[in-house]
């Protein structure tokens, strides 16, 4: 049965074992949940579940206050 | 799950819960390192004369910053893991926001402390070695 507009459900990249802890610190990890222009992408794109949707979106702005990761990108 | 934490370690501490804190200050970047490490020994006097521990000090060194903070474009990076009852955050963060050497500091509390390194020191030798090592 051909579905054209089906596609996978991708799983969120913080559960299962040996998932990545959130954590302000880690600029790397939060830098790829990040825009280019620094905004905080939206986890309908990145598949990220919305419990650690939100710690995600508060360790972001943890790092944005100690100068870790910006606010905007110009 | 929270409530459960808190009286296990209750037990073991046997009189005052203590929370535990991450705490990370920024000093100015014209600072040299010597004046950063006391500032630190201060940090870790006010928690020590409080009753508390500091039980890891972690210099990041001078980093850059994202953006321009106190028209700092670096600034020197220090986190302390702290283990003290609630008072003590507030009277360090009161002396830190009054030191002018200081541009910006959060504490976050947490349920571990880290024990080894943290992600900052540890990414460092994570970019020193080359990639293909990755799969090995």
């Amino acid at each position: 049965m051909a579905r054209p507009f089906f596609r996978r459900r991708k799983s969120c990249p913080f559960s299962g074992k040996n998932a990545p802890a959130i954590d302000y610190k880690d600029v790397r990890l939060l830098q790829g949940f990040m825009s280019e222009r620094g905004k905080i992408v939206p986890s309908r794109i990145t598949a990220v579940s919305g419990k650690k949707q939100r710690e995600l979106s508060k360790a972001i702005k943890r790092a944005r206050h100690v100068g870790l990761l910006p606010y905007i990108v110009k | 799950m929270h409530g459960a934490r808190i009286s296990d370690r209750q037990m073991s501490k046997g009189s005052q819960y203590m929370p535990l804190y991450e705490h990370v200050f920024l000093a100015r970047q014209d600072l040299s390192q010597a004046q950063v490490d006391a500032l630190a020994q201060t940090a870790t006097e006010i928690v020590e004369q409080n009753a508390g521990k500091v039980t890891k000090t972690e210099t990041w060194g001078l980093r850059n910053l994202a953006y321009k903070i106190q028209k700092n474009r670096k600034a020197h990076f220090v986190m302390l893991n702290i283990d003290a009852p609630a008072g003590v955050v507030a009277e360090l963060e009161r002396q830190t926001s009054i030191n002018e050497d200081v541009i910006r500091y959060l504490t976050v509390r947490v349920d571990e402390l880290e024990e080894g390194p943290s992600v900052m020191m540890r990414k460092q030798d994570r970019e020193r070695r080359p990639r293909r090592d990755r799969d090995a």
